[in-house]
C-alpha cells in the first residue's frame, strides 16, 4: 500500500506531496527532509529502494527532481518503480512539458483517487476527463 | 479590495524567496489576505483562495482555517468550486475534525448528481477520508454505483468500496452481489479496481476467500489474454500490455492459491507461461517476473515450476541492475527456507552480493536472530567462498548477542552433526561449542525445541572434526581449543578430554602439537588456574569490518576482567614474551630466538583472532598460543602477561642464582635478577629493577643494553618510564639473553632519563655476572 507520494527537488523543497495516511503537519516536513536526505546520499550505482523506518522508499530521479514513493512491504517494488515512470510520462504527455509548477492543482486532483491501492491508469483517465475545464 | 492573486503568481513569488524566513513572511502575508477575503464571504474568489491555501498547506504551513471554506465550496453549484472544495476536503479534513460530518449530506447529493464527474469527485472524497459513520450512511449509494454500466463510475466506486470495507468490515457482504460481474468488464480500469476490491475482501475474510476461489479460472483467462493479446496502445507500457494489471492479478492469484491444491493446479500453466514469455530486457518485464516468482513460491506449485522460479531469481542476481538484485535477494531469502537445494546453485552469486557495498543489499538484518540465521545459512551453503573475516565477525556477533547463545550453539551443533566439510561453519561451530558447551548440554533454549545432547556426543563431534581429512589445520586448532575449554564446562568427561589433548601432543602438525602440549601442561602443573583461564569470553567491543587486528586489540583489553586471579603485574609485558616462554617449556621445534613464524598467519587471521583463549593463557600459565603479530600496537596490554614475570613460572625452574647490582650512581640503582631454564640452558632471563633514592622522580627513563656478538639479546618493554623518588617503586624490565656458546656474559648498558629538570645520560658496563647465569 502506498503511504505517500512526494516530489522534492534537490535543495529539499517539496514540490508536491500527497499522503494517504494521516501524518501530522509538523511531522510531514520532518519526514520529507529525512527522506530527501537519504535519497540524496545515494550514489548512482546503488539501488532505488531504501528501507526507512518501517516502510520502503522507492525513488527515481529526474534531473533535479526526486520522486519518492513510500510503501509498506506488501507492494511489488519494481511495479512501483514502473509506476513512477508511468506517472511522469503521463504528466509529460498531458502537460506537454514536465514542469509541474503551474499545474499543481491539476496534479493534486490527478492523485486524488485512492492511489493507496493501485496504479495510475484509472486515476489518470479520471483526471484527464475532469480537468479540461480549468 | 483588489482581486487576490492567482495560484500561479503565488507559487512564482514563493519561489523567489531566498531564505526560509523570507518564504515564511510571504506566506504569512498571503494568509492574512486570504483570511480577510474569507471573512468578506467573497464567492467569486473563494476557489482561488482555497487553492492557494492548499498549496501553502502542502509546503507545511497550517491551513486549518480553510476547512469551512472547503465545505462552502462543495456546496456550490459550480464544478470548479466543487473540485477545489473536494480536494481541500481530502487534504485538510479527516475524521478528527468535527466539521467533516457536515459533508455527508453534500456527498450524498453529489453521489446522485447527473454529471458523472461530480459523482466521481464525491466517490473519490468518500474513498479518501470517509469516516466510519459516513461510510455506513453512504455504503448503499456506493453499492448502487458499483452496478452501473458507466465504467468511469464503476472503477471509482470499486475503490471507494475498498475504503468502506477497510473502515467498516461488516459491510463486506453488502458488496458481494455486485462483485459477480466485475470481472466481466472489458475496461482495464474497472478490471484493475475490481481485482483490488477482490484482493481486499479475500485478505480480510477467509469465507470470502473460499467463495472467490471459483474465480480462479476467470482470472487465469484474463491474464492469458493480457499476455497473448497483441499491441494495444491504450495499455502499453514499454511493450508489455498493462503490466500493473498483470501484477495485480498475479497477487490475487497468490492469495487464492495459497494452501489450496486445486487452485494452484489451475494456475500452474499460466504461471509457467508468464514466466517464460515475459520479456526481461526492460524493468517492466522484471517486475512481472518478480511477482510471478513470489506467487510460485507461495502457492502449492509443482517442483518444476519452483525450479523455474529459482532460476529466474538466479538470473536476476547476475543482472547488473541493482534494483533487480535487491529484489532477487529478498525473495531468495524467503525461499531458502523451503527450497534449500535449488538455491545452492546460486550460492556463489549470493555471496558475491554480500560483498556488495550497497547498504540496502547488504544490511538486511532486522534482528540478531535473523542475522545469525542468515549468516549460518550462507555458511552452510556457500561455505568455502565466504570472506575470511566472516568467521570472526560472526563470532563477535554471537558473543554480543548474549541471549542468543543457547539458540546459536544448538543450531550450530545440529548443522555440523551432519556435515563438517564447510570450514568456516565448522570453525564457528567449534568455537561456539567450546564456549557455550554447557548451555548445549543442559538443553535449555527458548527459541527452538531443546535437543538432548550429552557431553560425550559433543566430544564425539569435536573429535571427528579433529580426525577428519576435510578439516584444515586452522579448523583443527579451533576444535582442539574448544575441547580444552569444555574441560571446565563439562563435569563428567574431563578424563576423556585429557586423553584427547595428550594424544595430540605428538601430532605432526606443529600448531596442534604446540597447543596440545600447552594444554597438557595446563592440566598437569597449573590445574588450579585452568578454570579461571578457560572462563567465558566477555562481550567483545564492536568494531568496523576492517579486519581482525582491531578486534585483537580490544580483546586484549577486555580480557583482564575474568583474569583478576592473576597477581597484578610488576609491569605488563608484551606478548612476544610468550613466545620465549614457549621455548622455555620445551618440547617444541620452534627456534629459541623470537619465533615470528607462528604469528604470521594472515590467511587464518580468524584463527589467531579466535585464539583468544591463547591470549588469556598468556597471563599466567605457560600454555601460550602464538600471539598475533599485531599485538605490539597495544599500548598498555594490561594483565595480559601478568605473572609472566618472576613468579610461579620460573621459581621451580631457576634455582637461586644470586642477583647483582649492575649499576649504582647518582641515586639510581639497577639490580639484575636471573632465571634460567633447565630445558633450554642457552637462555638467561634477566629481570632488571631500577630504583631511585633521590627526592625527585626520574622521568622518561629508558634502559638500553648491548651484548657481544656471540650473544643475542631481546629487550622487552619496561613496566613504566618513571622511577619514583625515595625508593617508593621500581621500574621492571626483562632482558633475554641467548648464549649458545656459553661464553661469559658481558653487557653494556645505557641509561637516559630526566631528573631535576635536566636530561641525564650514562653508559656503563656490567661485568659482574655470576657464573651460574651463563655457564
Amino acid at each position: 500500500m502506498i503511504k505517500f507520494f512526494l516530489m522534492v527537488n534537490k535543495q529539499g523543497q517539496t514540490r508536491l506531496s500527497k499522503y494517504y495516511e494521516h501524518v501530522d503537519i509538523n511531522k510531514r516536513t520532518l519526514l520529507e527532509t529525512e527522506v530527501i536526505k537519504s535519497c540524496l546520499s545515494r550514489s548512482n550505482e546503488q539501488c532505488s529502494f531504501i528501507e526507512y523506518k518501517d516502510f520502503k522508499l522507492i525513488y527515481r530521479q529526474y534531473a533535479a527532481l526526486f520522486i519518492v514513493v513510500g510503501v509498506n512491504d506488501t507492494e511489488n517494488e519494481m511495479a512501483i518503480y514502473e509506476f513512477i515512470h508511468n506517472f511522469v510520462e503521463v504528466l509529460d504527455e498531458y502537460f506537454s512539458r514536465v514542469e509541474p509548477i503551474d499545474e499543481l492543482p491539476k496534479i493534486c486532483s490527478a492523485l486524488e483517487p485512492q492511489q493507496a491501492c493501485f496504479s495510475p491508469d484509472s486515476s489518470f483517465k479520471g483526471a484527464a476527463s475532469t480537468t479540461p475545464i480549468y | 479590495m483588489p482581486a487576490p492573486i492567482r495560484l500561479r503568481e503565488l507559487i512564482r513569488t514563493i519561489r523567489t524567496a531566498r531564505t526560509q524566513a523570507e518564504e515564511r513572511e510571504m506566506i504569512q502575508k498571503e494568509c492574512a489576505a486570504i483570511r480577510s477575503s474569507f471573512r468578506e464571504e467573497d464567492n467569486t474568489y473563494r476557489c482561488r483562495n482555497v487553492a492557494k491555501l492548499l498549496y501553502m498547506h502542502m509546503l507545511g504551513y497550517p491551513a486549518h482555517f480553510g476547512q469551512l471554506e472547503c465545505l462552502k465550496l462543495i456546496a456550490s453549484q459550480k464544478f470548479t468550486d466543487k473540485r477545489i472544495g473536494y480536494l481541500g476536503a481530502m487534504l485538510l479534513l479527516d475524521e478528527r475534525q468535527d466539521v467533516h460530518l457536515l459533508m455527508t449530506n453534500c456527498i450524498k447529493n453529489d453521489l446522485n448528481h447527473s454529471t458523472q464527474f461530480v459523482q466521481g469527485l464525491a466517490l473519490c472524497t468518500l474513498g479518501c477520508m470517509g469516516s466510519s459513520e459516513m461510510c455506513r450512511d453512504l455504503a448503499g449509494e456506493v453499492e448502487k454505483l458499483l452496478k452501473t454500466s458507466n465504467s468511469y463510475l464503476r472503477k471509482k466506486a470499486a475503490l471507494c468500496a475498498v475504503h468502506v470495507i477497510r473502515k467498516v468490515p461488516e459491510l463486506m457482504e453488502m458488496f458481494l452481489p455486485a462483485t459477480k460481474n466485475l470481472l466481466n468488464e472489458k475496461n482495464h480500469g474497472v478490471l484493475h479496481t475490481s481485482v483490488v476490491l477482490l484482493t481486499e475482501m479475500c485478505e480480510r475474510s477467509p469465507d470470502m476467500l473460499a467463495h472467490f476461489r471459483k474465480l480462479v479460472p476467470q482470472l487465469v483467462r484474463i491474464l492469458k489474454n493480457l499476455i497473448m493479446s497483441g499491441y494495444s496502445p491504450e495499455h502499453d507500457v514499454s511493450g508489455i500490455s498493462d503490466p500493473f494489471l498483470q501484477v495485480r492479478i498475479l497477487r490475487l492469484l497468490r492469495i487464492l492459491g495459497r494452501n489450496d491444491d486445486d487452485s494452484s493446479e489451475a494456475m500452474n500453466d499460466i504461471l509457467a507461461q508468464v514466466a517464460t514469455n515475459t520479456e526481461t530486457s526492460k524493468n517492466v518485464g522484471n517486475a512481472i517476473l518478480y511477482e510471478t516468482v513470489l506467487t510460485i513460491m507461495d502457492i502449492k506449485s509443482e517442483s518444476g515450476l519452483r525450479v523455474l522460479a529459482i532460476n529466474i531469481l538466479g538470473r536476476f542476481l547476475l543482472n547488473n541492475d541493482k534494483n533487480i538484485r535487491y529484489v532477487a535477494l529478498t525473495s531468495l531469502l524467503k525461499t531458502v527456507q523451503t527450497d534449500h537445494n535449488a538455491v545452492q546453485r546460486h550460492r556463489s552469486t549470493i555471496v558475491d552480493c554480500l560483498k556488495d557495498l550497497d547498504v540496502s543489499i547488504k544490511r538486511y538484518a532486522p534482528s540478531k536472530r535473523w542475522h545469525i540465521d542468515t549468516i549460518m545459512r550462507v555458511l552452510t551453503t556457500a561455505g568455502s567462498y565466504v570472506r575470511d573475516d566472516a568467521v570472526p565477525n560472526l563470532i563477535q556477533l554471537i558473543t554480543n548477542s548474549v541471549e542468543m547463545h543457547a539458540y546459536t550453539v544448538q543450531r550450530l551443533y545440529k548443522a555440523i552433526l551432519g556435515d563438517y566439510s564447510q570450514q568456516p561453519l565448522v570453525q564457528v561451530a567449534a568455537w561456539c561449542i567450546g564456549e557455550y558447551g554447557d548451555l548445549l548440554v543442559s538443553g535449555q533454549c527458548e527459541e527452538e525445541e531443546p535437543i538432548q545432547v550429552t557431553e560425550d556426543e559433543v566430544l564425539d563431534i569435536l573429535e571427528s572434526v579433529l580426525i577428519s581429512n576435510m578439516s584444515t589445520s586452522v579448523t583443527r586448532g579451533y576444535a582442539l581449543t574448544a575441547i580444552m575449554k569444555l574441560s571446565t564446562r563439562f563435569t563428567c568427561t574431563v578424563n576423556r578430554i585429557k586423553k584427547v589433548v595428550s594424544i595430540y601432543g605428538s601430532s605432526i602438525d606443529v600448531e596442534l602439537q604446540q597447543r596440545a602440549v600447552e594444554y597438557n601442561a595446563l592440566f598437569k602443573k597449573y590445574d588450579h588456574m585452568r578454570s579461571a583461564l578457560l572462563e567465558r569470553m566477555p562481550v567483545m567491543e564492536k568494531v568496523t569490518t576492517n579486519g581482525p587486528t582491531e578486534i585483537v586489540q580490544t580483546n586484549g583489553e577486555t580480557e583482564p576482567a575474568p583474569l583478576e586471579t592473576k597477581p597484578p603485574p610488576s609491569g605488563p609485558q608484551p606478548t612476544s614474551q610468550a613466545n620465549d616462554l614457549l621455548d622455555l617449556l620445551g618440547g617444541n621445534d620452534i627456534t629459541p630466538v623470537i619465533p615470528t613464524a607462528p604469528t604470521s598467519k594472515p590467511s587464518s587471521a580468524g584463527g589467531e583472532l579466535l585464539d583468544l583463549l591463547g591470549d588469556i593463557n598468556l597471563t599466567g600459565a605457560p600454555a601460550a598460543a602464538p600471539a598475533p603479530a599485531s599485538v605490539p600496537q597495544i599500548s598498555q596490554p594490561p594483565f595480559l602477561l601478568d605473572g609472566l614475570s618472576s613468579q610461579p613460572l620460573f621459581n621451580d625452574i631457576a634455582a637461586g642464582i644470586p642477583s647483582i647490582t649492575a649499576y649504582s650512581k647518582n641515586g639510581l640503582k639497577i639490580e639484575f635478577t636471573f632465571e634460567r631454564s633447565n630445558t633450554n640452558p642457552s637462555v638467561t632471563v634477566i629481570t632488571i629493577q631500577a630504583s631511585n633514592s633521590t627526592e625527585l622522580d626520574m622521568t622518561d627513563f629508558v634502559f638500553q643494553a648491548a651484548v657481544p656478538k656471540t650473544f643475542q639479546l631481546q629487550l622487552l618493554s619496561p613496566s613504566s618510564s618513571i622511577v619514583p623518588a625515595f625508593n617508593t617503586g621500581t621500574i621492571t624490565q626483562v632482558i633475554k639473553v641467548l648464549n649458545p656458546q656459553k661464553q661469559q656474559l658481558r653487557m653494556r648498558i645505557k641509561l637516559t632519563y630526566n631528573h631535576k629538570g635536566s636530561a641525564m645520560q650514562d653508559l656503563a658496563e656490567v661485568n659482574n655476572f655470576p657464573p651460574q647465569s651463563w655457564q
